[in-house]
């Protein structure tokens, strides 16, 4: 019962949240100087052209009027019209939103689950080589710019070694339109393709590994510290002077309320995940959100460029809410009281 | 206890510094890198290719002894540009972080202090700023604005003090509650003066960990910016751009994009181990 | 009759920051079987090294037995190879811990802690009981220190207890295995002194009822009144005096025992002895 007050509460603050990032955005956009329909058209265009856009974009009413049919068209939904596309925005990201989300969660799922195994062995062999080890290579992941290791990796594992493929979600000649999740590796097992299945696997293991890396860095050292932390607690040591065996104690005692700190960090590393993947999609030609907004920033699309931004923000959003809903399972104290 | 010679505060410290070496290289690679971007015109072979400089002959150079990192496309030595170019990513971190420490800090010293609706209202916009992925920020900042240096150090800059905020508000919280703050309060002190030199003292070596970590990401994100080409433009040397200029020569002249990239990943690496071992010296938990 | 825990010139020196001191200086104290003992001292006395040195729960580094023996039952427990050492945990010996809040693992539940605690402790005495046993067996120990409702108890998380129930599970931890043997380390110090009270009337009652033998680790002199016997008294590392209870508080013999009693206050004012604390 406790966990259903709580969590009502987390769903209404991060829909709360979502409005205040709609305004941000929103101001953002309007605010600042310079005429978006003047520079959707360029120099050449004449007074009139400019005007007519400026009215078919609403441009010309109040502020708050204006902010007004943007909330309205944000919860139909609708984020209005790119103007390079001239299609729908909505459109424009559908087709790609998928692609960057696929990224993104075998990125967290590599992240997590590579991550923390390394954190709680370092904690394990504390100060001796596994413990270094992992430690060298949090850090060199944590400092390498994604890019960076994305073009490394390329590098070695695509034009050296030739094992792995370097751009795009599957190989050229390879036919297949990821229809009902626009998840490959779901949809493709759902079509009983295997042959697809590996090869959208294939082509997934580098730019999530590049991605990845920086993360599972940090998950590994933050699981490191938190373990090494639960480790000190008096309620170990009263285990151990009960006589609970040391195995147990690491992996049920420690382990349990090591989890929630490396959660926790998930959520906020997420927000770097999701720049960085921006970022790995360009390296890999991967067709997701990144190069549509790239686009759309350098052309001043301004709807186009909400649109990522909301959506992005929106995603963000949605995997904290997540986060705090399985932190507030795994520990009671959160649970009851809104904080450890 | 037998007798134990009270070690200085100081000595202690820096005792316990020098044992860690990483935090002793970081140290070392972040002065080293300090230096040589304050010293960049006198220490640099060609300084003059900083500009719009070409020189078609000594194009795609590789390594040498005269071009320690071989030339890039059009000719212009490439340590002299990378050099150049950890002297911008450093005036960037510190530029970021001389706006975000001080907002953040003071909103956060606030927020936590005084509770009640300066409190609500400083924490949730914090919350919501956090909610927006600062690259993706920096994106639409840059969509509105034209791409160059500044407009990027503002879009991180505007982001970035939530950190600051978020910390420092935990610490105050925390530290509002005890006794040394309550003594201050009952002797009549002004609420000015237990901000400042009662409860600033105490969070002083949370700031000093988390502003070494930060110039390290603030860099990062800095790189990450031009390299999608959205920082500052040509012919002035940025590290990313280098990098993303490079990469359509790989992988036959890969030093063009290597030696570049390697020199943001050696600055990030120093202020991390630097943050790093500033943490482990001063015992503090919650900073990242 | 010798004693049941004999500790003979016990030495362990520390090593921090490169420096090493020496923190306990050849202290020997004996705990009969059925008897009530206390170990007073201020903080940094040593007592709790002591102590943890009996549980064997001292980390050798940074500490270092440097000479010394620990006798139970017979054997010297500085030369027992550590699987038996274990095996003495919880079913010979057993410890109620200080801080009621911290000393148990927030994540899980009374019961599970408890029932993880019985289980291995049966096995180490290699007797067979079934999870539905060592439930009942937990409820029956949480009745005997007085807890009204043991299965809502058992079902809880540490969060949802009070100080003063969180304590009491503690105890009721120690006695799970029957131990012949009852460290108390500062028992109710973190808590109000009316709940403390009970809780010392408890600890009381159950070691008189099951005849247990009693280490009382306290700085509060009042505790060591009204539940010791015989009382070992420490300063800097060192026994400086032991006796019966009631001859230490009438006729102190050390100058360290007389500045201890004095600065109880005391409701009539006026103390007994004027002395400096050396």
């Amino acid at each position: 019962m406790e966990f259903l007050s709580f969590l009502i509460r987390r769903i209404l603050w991060s829909a709360l949240v979502l409005v205040g990032l709609s305004m941000v955005i929103f101001f953002i956009a309007r605010v600042v100087p310079g005429d978006p329909a003047r520079m959707a058209l360029g120099p050449r265009a004449s007074a009139e052209q400019v005007a007519a856009l400026q009215a078919s974009l609403g441009l010309d009413r109040p502020l708050i009027e204006q902010y007004q049919l943007f909330l309205v068209g944000l919860s139909q939904g609708d984020l209005g019209r790119s103007l390079l596309t001239e299609r729908a925005v909505n459109d424009d990201i559908r087709e790609t939103f998928a692609a960057t989300f696929e990224l993104v969660c075998f990125t967290v799922f590599l992240a997590f689950s590579l991550g923390v195994p390394l954190g709680v062995v370092a904690a394990y062999w504390k100060d001796r080589w596994p413990d270094t080890a992992v430690r060298i290579f949090a850090i060199l992941a944590a400092v390498t710019p994604s890019f960076f290791l994305a073009l490394l990796l390329q590098l070695l594992a695509g034009y050296v070694l030739h094992i792995l493929p370097t751009t795009g979600r599957l190989p050229h000649e390879m036919e297949f339109v990821a229809g009902t999740t626009g998840l490959m590796l779901i949809d493709s097992l759902l079509a009983g393709r295997l042959d697809v299945f590996g090869q959208a696997l294939r082509h997934l293991l580098l730019p999530g590994i590049a991605l990845a890396a920086a993360t599972m860095g940090q998950m590994a050292r933050i699981t490191r510290a938190s373990m090494i932390d639960v480790s000190r607690q008096d309620y170990i040591e009263a285990a151990r002077a009960f006589g609970v065996p040391e195995f147990l104690r690491v992996t049920k005692y420690m382990l349990r309320p090591s989890f929630v700190p490396p959660l926790t960090i998930m959520g906020l590393e997420f927000a770097s995940l999701i720049g960085g993947a921006f970022v790995v999609e360009l390296v890999f030609a991967w067709p997701g959100m990144a190069a549509y907004g790239i686009r759309t920033i350098l052309q001043k699309d301004l709807n186009a460029v909400m649109g990522v931004v909301m959506v992005s923000g929106a995603f963000f959003v949605m995997v904290n809410l997540l986060i705090d809903v399985l932190v507030g399972f795994v520990d009671p104290r959160v649970r009851i009281r809104g904080r450890r | 206890m037998s007798a134990v010679e009270p070690l200085s505060n100081a000595y202690q410290n820096w005792y316990r510094f020098s044992r860690n070496p990483t935090a002793v290289i970081g140290l070392g690679i972040v002065v080293l890198c300090i230096l040589a971007a304050i010293f960049a015109p006198w220490i640099t072979p060609y300084p003059d290719h900083v500009g719009a400089v070409v020189d078609f002959r000594s194009r795609h150079l590789p390594p040498s002894a005269e071009h320690w990192f071989g030339t890039d496309n059009v000719g212009r030595d490439i340590l002299t540009r990378v050099i150049f170019g950890m002297r911008i990513s450093l005036e960037l971190a510190f530029v970021v972080l001389g706006i975000a420490i001080p907002v953040g800090t003071a909103l956060g010293i606030i927020a936590g202090y005084f509770g009640g609706w300066t409190e609500v209202i400083i924490m949730r916009i914090t919350d919501i700023a956090l909610a927006i992925p600062p690259l993706v920020m920096a994106l639409a900042v840059a969509a509105v604005l034209s791409p160059d240096l500044i407009n990027s150090m503002l879009a991180i800059a505007s982001l970035w003090w939530t950190w600051h905020t978020r910390l420092i508000y935990s610490i105050t919280r925390q530290l509002r509650t005890q006794e040394f703050v309550e003594a201050a309060e009952t002797l009549g002190a002004s609420k000015f003066h237990i901000l400042f030199r009662e409860i600033l003292p105490n969070c002083v070596s949370a700031i000093a960990v988390k502003t070494s970590l930060d110039c390290g990401f603030v860099i990062l994100i800095g790189a990450s910016l031009s390299f999608l080409g959205l920082g500052i433009q040509p012919p002035t040397p940025d590290l990313g751009t280098m990098v993303a200029q490079g990469a359509g020569f790989l992988p036959e002249n890969w030093w063009q994009s290597i030696f570049p990239g390697c020199a943001i990943l050696f600055l990030a690496l120093g202020f991390n181990l630097l943050g790093d071992g500033l943490r482990d010296l001063f015992d503090v938990e919650d900073v990242r | 009759m010798s004693a049941l825990l004999s500790v003979q010139g016990l030495s362990v020196e520390f090593n921090t920051y490169g420096q090493t001191n020496q923190v306990l200086h050849d202290v020997s104290l004996d705990v009969p079987a059925h008897a009530q003992i206390a170990l007073v001292g201020e903080s940094g006395s040593g007592k709790s090294v002591t102590m943890k040195a009996i549980m064997g729960l001292l980390r050798q580094p940074p500490a270092r037995i440097t000479g010394g023996r620990i006798f139970y039952d017979g054997r010297d427990l500085l030369q027992l190879p550590d699987a038996e050492r274990v095996a003495l945990r919880g079913t010979a010996m057993s410890m109620v811990f200080q801080d009621p809040m911290s000393s148990l693992n927030p994540v899980f539940t009374i019961a599970d802690q408890m029932g993880t605690i019985l289980k291995y402790a049966d096995r180490r005495l290699g007797r067979v009981r079934n999870a539905r046993d060592r439930m009942l067996r937990v409820h029956e120990v949480l009745a005997q220190v007085r807890m009204r409702e043991p299965d809502r108890v058992s079902a809880s998380y540490p969060i949802m207890l009070s100080g003063g129930m969180r304590q009491r599970v503690l105890i009721a931890m120690a006695l799970l295995s029957e131990p012949a043997l009852l460290i108390a380390d500062e028992p109710g110090t973190a808590l109000d002194v009316t709940t403390q009270a009970q809780i010392l009337k408890l600890l009381k009652d159950l070691v008189t009822q099951r005849g247990l033998a009693l280490l009382m680790i306290t700085h509060n002199l009042g505790v060591v009144r009204e539940t010791a016997n015989y009382v070992y008294v420490m300063s800097k590392g060192r026994v400086v005096e032991q006796g019966e209870t009631a001859a230490i508080f009438d006729a102190p013999q050390s100058d360290y025992t007389r500045a201890l009693i004095a600065a109880v206050p005391r409701l009539t004012g006026g103390t007994r002895y004027r002395t400096v604390v050396p």
